[in-house]
Parts: structure tokens; C-alpha cells; sequence
């Protein structure tokens, strides 16, 4: 009996880690294992976005037009190809919000992200300091890590006193 | 399961050339020596294009750059400035191949990239 039970607590503590992304960060958060391909060849240019963020078919579709990723070539040899794949479509976002292939797969046009930034002005996204949506670790502090959290967040440089006054709300 | 635990433990970088080695590759190739007035130039150029090699690595490219449309941060590309760069030939290969299919349209001819490295292999601290 004493020998089952570090097992039985294991397989608890398991199953309870398995479930902590989706209540701390809405499922948003990067899986534990990120294989160092995907920091080295996605992560290069921008943010490695954490796979949940997309729905597999999106991903499908990303990781099949690298060539021509939006603006740049992106390129793999096919085994990291492959196994960047496999990976993102075992981790690709399955819960509700997610679901939805957004308009050319962009995670900056998910209905989910919209809403979450309806706040901010056009103009924010236009800044020197922010230069694109998809530029998360502007603001989010804890973006490469897959953390959202509002107590991460940092104004980006350049906020007008209006702009700096909405932040806070 | 087997291969993605493997792919971990494998080195990031191979540390299998230098820039030196990698110029008088692209110079043999070309017939002829990489010249570093024409790689300045050709680095700075936007081919006609959207965006030049400086537009992401900095004109000079010997602090951090940043991405064109992203904004991410990009580590300092002269080897002066990041003793990193360029030791691991298929991600030299790499990188050539699809910045030069960003900023030309088309890869890179041996000469002109012996040119560039000739360049970024001048640019020496103090900066």
C-alpha cells in the first residue's frame, strides 16, 4: 500500500498540472516542453507564440506556406518542418475561444484578441515602440514565457496623457 | 516522443566554421574576393524592394537590430559585436536563403554574398 501511494499522488499531481494552463491563463499558456527548434527558427522574428493560440487547421496551413509567411520566408528543412508540426498540432488551441480559424490565421485577428484589446486606440499599434500587434512583449512582460496576465503588463513608450490615463482602466 | 527527447539534446549551435572560412568559401565560389565597399553598399541597398538587410540588423549592423515588422529584438549580426554569428554553416545557409528571398526576391550569388561578409567581417570595435 505504502508503495502506492507516491504513485496514486503522482498521477493526481499530473492530472492537476495538466489542467493548471487552462484556469491560470484561459489555455493560453506555452506548453512546458518547447522543443528548441521552435525558439530558434520561429522565435527568431517574432514572439514564440504559444501553440494553443491557433486551432490546428490554422497551424496546418501556417507550417504549409512557410515559404510565403506573411511577408518573409520562413523556411524549413523537413525534419524540423515535421517536428515543428507534430508539436504545434498536439498543442493547438481545442477550447472553445480558440476554435475559430481567425481571418489568415493571424492570431491578431482572433475574435478573442480583438475583444481583449478593444481598448486600445489604432494609433498605439502605430508607435515606434510597439510597431505591430503581433509585437506582444512590448506590453506583456511574461509573453515569451506564454504568460498574459494584466499584472505583466508594461506601458510601451510613447503613450500620449490620454492614452497613459485609458491604461489604467 | 523518442525524437522530439533527442532533438533536445543536440547542441544550438554546431560551431563548425567562421566568417573567415565562410568568405573564402563564397570568394572560390565567385573567382573572385569579397569586397567590402560593394557589401556595405549592397547591405544598405533595398534592391528596389520594401526592405534592405539593414532594415532589421542596423545600419551598422554591430549593436541589436530589430525585425522590420515585428519588432523583435535581433542579435548584433557583425561577428565584432557577437562572436556567435556566423559559426554554424546550415544556419549561415539558412539565413542567407530566405533574407535574401525577403529583401531581392531571389538567393544570393556566391559573390555577393562573399561581399557582405567581407563587409560585416570589417566592422571592429571599437564601434
Amino acid at each position: 500500500m505504502n508503495a502506492l501511494l507516491p504513485r496514486t499522488l503522482l498521477a493526481a499531481s499530473l492530472a492537476l498540472g495538466a489542467m493548471l494552463p487552462a484556469l491560470a491563463d484561459g489555455g493560453r499558456a506555452m506548453p512546458r516542453s518547447v522543443p528548441p527548434a521552435y525558439t530558434q527558427e520561429c522565435a527568431s522574428c517574432h514572439v514564440a507564440y504559444s501553440p494553443s493560440m491557433l486551432p490546428a487547421r490554422s497551424w496546418q496551413r501556417v507550417m504549409s506556406g512557410l515559404e510565403r509567411h506573411y511577408g518573409t520566408d520562413a523556411s524549413l528543412d523537413a525534419a524540423t518542418l515535421q517536428q515543428l508540426s507534430t508539436w504545434l498540432q498536439s498543442y493547438a488551441g481545442t477550447y472553445k475561444r480558440v476554435a475559430e480559424e481567425p481571418p489568415q490565421d493571424r492570431i491578431t485577428r482572433s475574435a478573442w484578441f480583438e475583444r481583449k484589446h478593444r481598448k486600445v486606440e489604432p494609433a498605439v499599434w502605430q508607435l515606434p515602440s510597439v510597431k505591430s500587434a503581433a509585437n506582444c512583449a512590448t506590453c506583456h512582460t511574461g509573453a515569451e514565457q506564454g504568460r498574459f496576465s494584466d499584472d505583466d503588463l508594461r506601458m510601451p513608450a510613447g503613450l500620449s496623457a490620454r492614452q497613459r490615463q485609458a491604461w489604467a482602466d | 516522443m523518442a525524437a522530439l527527447a533527442c532533438s533536445l539534446c543536440l547542441p544550438a549551435h554546431a560551431a563548425d566554421t567562421s566568417i573567415a572560412q565562410q568568405l573564402s568559401h563564397w570568394s572560390t565560389q565567385a573567382g573572385q574576393p569579397g569586397n567590402a565597399q560593394r557589401g556595405q553598399a549592397f547591405f544598405n541597398n533595398r534592391h528596389g524592394g520594401e526592405w534592405s538587410c539593414s532594415s532589421c540588423h542596423g545600419t551598422p549592423p554591430t549593436g541589436a537590430g530589430r525585425h522590420a515588422s515585428t519588432g523583435k529584438a535581433i542579435d548584433p549580426l557583425a561577428p565584432g559585436a557577437n562572436p556567435r554569428t556566423f559559426t554554424d554553416s546550415a544556419r549561415v545557409e539558412k539565413w542567407f536563403r530566405r533574407n535574401c528571398k525577403d529583401v531581392l526576391a531571389r538567393e544570393c550569388s556566391p559573390a555577393e554574398k562573399a561581399d557582405v561578409l567581407a563587409y560585416l567581417a570589417s566592422l571592429k570595435p571599437p564601434f
